[in-house]
């Protein structure tokens, strides 16, 4: 009996101890994965820090920057301080008056807003306030400059018409184009208050990035200059606008005046070639090797070669545009042509990729139903699976596109990181593009480019952005699942 | 059809490409000119109806490389630099075809070596500097791996703070320059060192040149702003610059006396300041017929607004030639004469 119950007991006493082992074991695992999830949250949270803190760092360094600072003068539009011996030849009026010393307007302007400033030093330095760029925008005012190619802006009435068509030629001898001067006398011989683009160093004054504590020797901003400021600010000379400048200005060297547009059109040229040339030959490829290649050792390799080719680090596509395009075929140096043909030669992978993958994803049955009818195998890819298929190669080119816009390291290699000031107007005029852009302003000393490098990789993000969200759309609109 | 249409217009693409001619000037080379070559071309193309020049920082070897590559719209029709070109440069230069060129100097740009304004002026020699940053230093006559962790163990009078010094990669012109006009000059200081150049000239130059690897000396890249933002957060640490890289950062950092001389404008110009080196830029003249504008580029350049001593470029820290190099300067640019290099 006793020893039945002693066995029991035993059974029972094992048992529970099982169940206590299942139970702790039971426990620890419950427990790995809480720890799991955890760490799984850990990380995704750090990436969105991360994230927050770039955008944070980026955009209050870089908002500044969409603002501009423009201070109010009164210009005494006098002719004759303008231009010298303007009354003597009344034929050449425009011509002259166009490369008259508009700078002379500026500081005669000055110097009447603070009669006090004498010393040479000082009204160097008041002078400086301004931006070098008023000189140009206040003849651009006085005088209209027409190509007579472009008579458009012919038939302005507001304007009195004394064009004068004179022989001047232009920079090449070949086209000598007639240009015509045209004065504008609601600014010619009058006083007109005007505003007028501030100088990098006071526009990052106004907007509190220079302080003016401490001992005057060791810091940028003098004691005078604030002075100055002061007065201008108390009599409501000094106003800040919306800086269209920016999108409509090519690189300068003035912080005030650099822009993004030439950047923006070089990336739009350097993209529309990679787009033709890498979109029209990876789908090719792709619908190739998928429909038509026959499956064997040649194939496997090509496949191997082209997931290869994904992984390859884009200077190398550089040095290779270098190598042939540039010093075999002779391309221009600088020009979206090779650039497109670089980054066309680094997205091709990524899209021959994204095609195949989605190529394969059309049922069988469909391609089998449409042979079954009697179509040949070209209107089956033609008529049916390249219409279902497409919507992921598009997907896959726009982030290949998107890849291909912040790329700088290929372009490197081929001139494109260089100070144009000109907007390219084709794929072999002189260009930029957006990330060397702002790779070029981040490495200037001027405290305004610091911003301007903000400023411009808000604006490429924001391109980056909406096209993975259109890719985004494209895939959720019209992707099929079967 | 549609492939057809495309393989015509990347044919055109091509054939038209290699026709080209060109109407804008092409600028390469060093990055100490840049900043002064852009804001020449921007005046420049202000003030005439040439387009503005587009100008690549290359760095002065590789600008050479590229001007020396061969005459003809591909290659560029100036080169910037921030030393003279080496004869090994005119050699390319001429197997090429390019034999006429001009030389240009522009004025000077000083080296300094900057810390954080938090920290204090220091005052330095090229000796101690050279003994800061070498690989291989003398000590008591024999030549031994740098032993100097802190400024003080070279001088009792120094900080005793770390050595760590953020300078530019061995592509950049002012390493060039600094290796030449610093560690050179410091290394010939040192007797045992000295006589190694009458009897091991490539052994010397290697001692001179090689800057130590143990973490007192940091490439820390071409881009200055981001020396200038770690000197900030690291008070202790030293950055080489151009001077007009420390101009537009005055309210950030400060140039340490070298020899005595803190660098200032003044003091580069008149020569005291001995760190200083030449910047240059030089003429493919044999284009000047063919591209448009050129000369008046050269003009714009070496004009008194530009290179004057009340110049616009030494607003931004050029240092002007003194009077009689800027006559001279006038006389070569207005002939375009071919410099002496080349006409051997």
């Amino acid at each position: 009996m006793t020893v039945t119950i002693s066995k029991k007991i035993k059974k029972q006493q094992k048992k529970a101890e099982l169940a206590k082992q299942a139970a702790k074991k039971l426990a620890k695992r419950h427990r790995q994965e809480k720890n799991f999830r955890r760490i799984g949250l850990a990380a995704v949270l750090m990436g969105m820090l991360f994230l927050v803190i770039l955008f944070t760092d980026i955009i209050s360094k870089g908002y500044t920057a969409f603002m501009q600072t423009q201070i109010q003068l009164t210009i005494d539009f006098d002719s004759n301080r303008i231009a010298k011996n303007i009354a003597k030849n009344k034929e050449t009026d425009g011509e002259t008056l166009y490369n008259g010393n508009y700078r002379k307007l500026v500081s005669d302007a000055l110097y009447a807003k603070f009669p006090d400033v004498t010393k040479r030093k000082d009204k160097k330095l008041l002078r400086s306030i301004i931006s070098t760029s008023a000189q140009y925008y206040l003849r651009d005012l006085a005088v209209t400059k027409i190509d007579t190619d472009s008579r458009a802006n012919d038939s302005n009435d507001l304007q009195r018409n004394i064009a004068i068509g004179s022989g001047k030629s232009a920079a090449d001898a070949e086209s000598p184009s007639a240009v015509q001067y045209q004065i504008n006398s609601q600014y010619v011989g009058q006083k007109q208050d005007i505003w007028v683009i501030a100088d990098d160093l006071f526009d990052m004054f106004h907007k509190g990035f220079y302080t003016a504590e401490g001992a005057e020797s060791e810091r940028l901003i003098k004691d005078n200059y604030v002075t100055w400021y002061n007065k201008l600010l108390a009599e409501g000379n000094i106003r800040t606008v919306f800086n269209f400048d920016f999108f409509t200005n090519t690189d300068s060297t003035n912080a005030e005046l650099a822009g993004i547009w030439g950047a923006m059109k070089g990336s739009f040229y350097v993209l529309l070639v990679t787009l033709l040339l890498s979109f029209p030959i990876g789908v090719g490829a792709a619908i190739y090797l998928e429909e038509f290649a026959p499956k064997n050792r040649w194939t496997d390799l090509i496949e191997v070669n082209i997931n290869n080719l994904a992984a390859v680090p884009s200077i190398v596509f550089g040095l290779l545009g270098l190598a042939v395009f540039l010093n075999f075929f002779g391309l221009p140096r600088s020009a979206p042509i090779v650039g497109g043909i670089v980054l066309s030669l680094m997205t091709l992978p990524t899209i021959i990729i994204s095609s195949r993958a989605s190529l394969k994803s059309v049922p069988p049955s469909i391609k089998d139903a449409a042979l079954g009818v009697g179509a040949s195998k070209m209107q089956t890819i033609t008529h049916h699976t390249l219409p279902l298929a497409l919507p992921g190669m598009l997907t896959g080119t726009i982030i290949g596109m998107a890849q291909a816009l912040g790329e700088t390291a290929p372009l490197l290699m081929i001139g494109m990181i260089a100070f144009v000031m000109s907007v390219p107007t084709g794929i072999f005029d002189n260009a930029t593009v957006m990330p060397v852009q702002i790779f070029l302003w981040s490495d200037l000393p001027a405290r305004g480019f610091m911003v301007k490098t903000s400023a411009a990789i808000m604006v490429l993000l924001a391109f980056l952005i909406t096209m993975n969200a259109i890719a985004v759309i494209l895939r959720k609109r019209f992707e099929r699942r079967w | 059809m549609f492939k057809k249409s495309l393989l015509t217009a990347t044919a055109i693409f091509l054939v038209t490409g290699v026709a080209q001619a060109r109407e804008t000037i092409s600028i390469v080379g060093s990055s100490t000119v840049y900043p002064f070559a852009t804001v020449v071309a921007e005046v420049f193309g202000n003030k005439t109806s040439f387009t503005a020049p587009k100008i690549e920082s290359t760095g002065s070897g590789g600008g050479f490389k590229l001007f020396c590559a061969g005459l003809g719209v591909e290659h560029p029709d100036f080169t910037n630099a921030s030393r003279a070109i080496k004869a090994k440069e005119v050699k390319l230069c001429q197997e090429n075809g390019v034999t006429e060129v001009t030389e240009v100097k522009i004025g000077y740009d000083g080296i300094v070596f900057a810390n954080s304004k938090q920290g204090d002026v220091v005052d330095l020699t090229r000796k101690q500097i050279f003994q800061a940053l070498a690989k291989d230093v003398e000590v008591d006559g024999k030549l031994v791996a740098n032993p100097y962790k802190a400024w003080s163990d070279i001088d009792a009078s120094l900080p005793a703070e770390k050595i760590e010094v953020l300078g530019p990669p061995p592509s950049s012109g002012t390493r060039d320059a600094f290796v030449e006009l610093v560690m050179h000059e410091g290394c010939a200081e040192f007797e045992s060192i000295a006589s190694l150049k009458k009897t091991d000239k490539s052994k010397f130059k290697a001692v001179c040149n090689t800057m130590r690897e143990d973490g007192g000396f940091v490439e820390a890249g071409e881009n200055d702003n981001l020396i200038v933002q770690k000197l900030n957060a690291n008070p202790a640490a030293f950055g080489i610059f151009g001077f007009s890289f420390l101009e537009a950062n005055s309210d950030k950092i400060q140039g340490a006396k070298i020899e005595g001389t803190i660098p200032t404008f003044d003091n580069i110009a008149d020569g005291s300041y001995q760190v200083s080196r030449p910047l240059f830029f030089y003429v493919k003249n044999q284009h000047v017929d063919t591209i448009p504008g050129m000369q008046e580029y050269v003009n714009e350049f070496v004009s008194d607004d530009a290179v004057g001593e009340e110049g616009y470029l030494a607003d931004i820290g050029l240092i002007p030639a003194p009077e009689d190099e800027f006559e001279q300067l006038q006389e070569t640019v207005a002939s375009l004469k071919v410099m002496d290099a080349f006409t051997k």
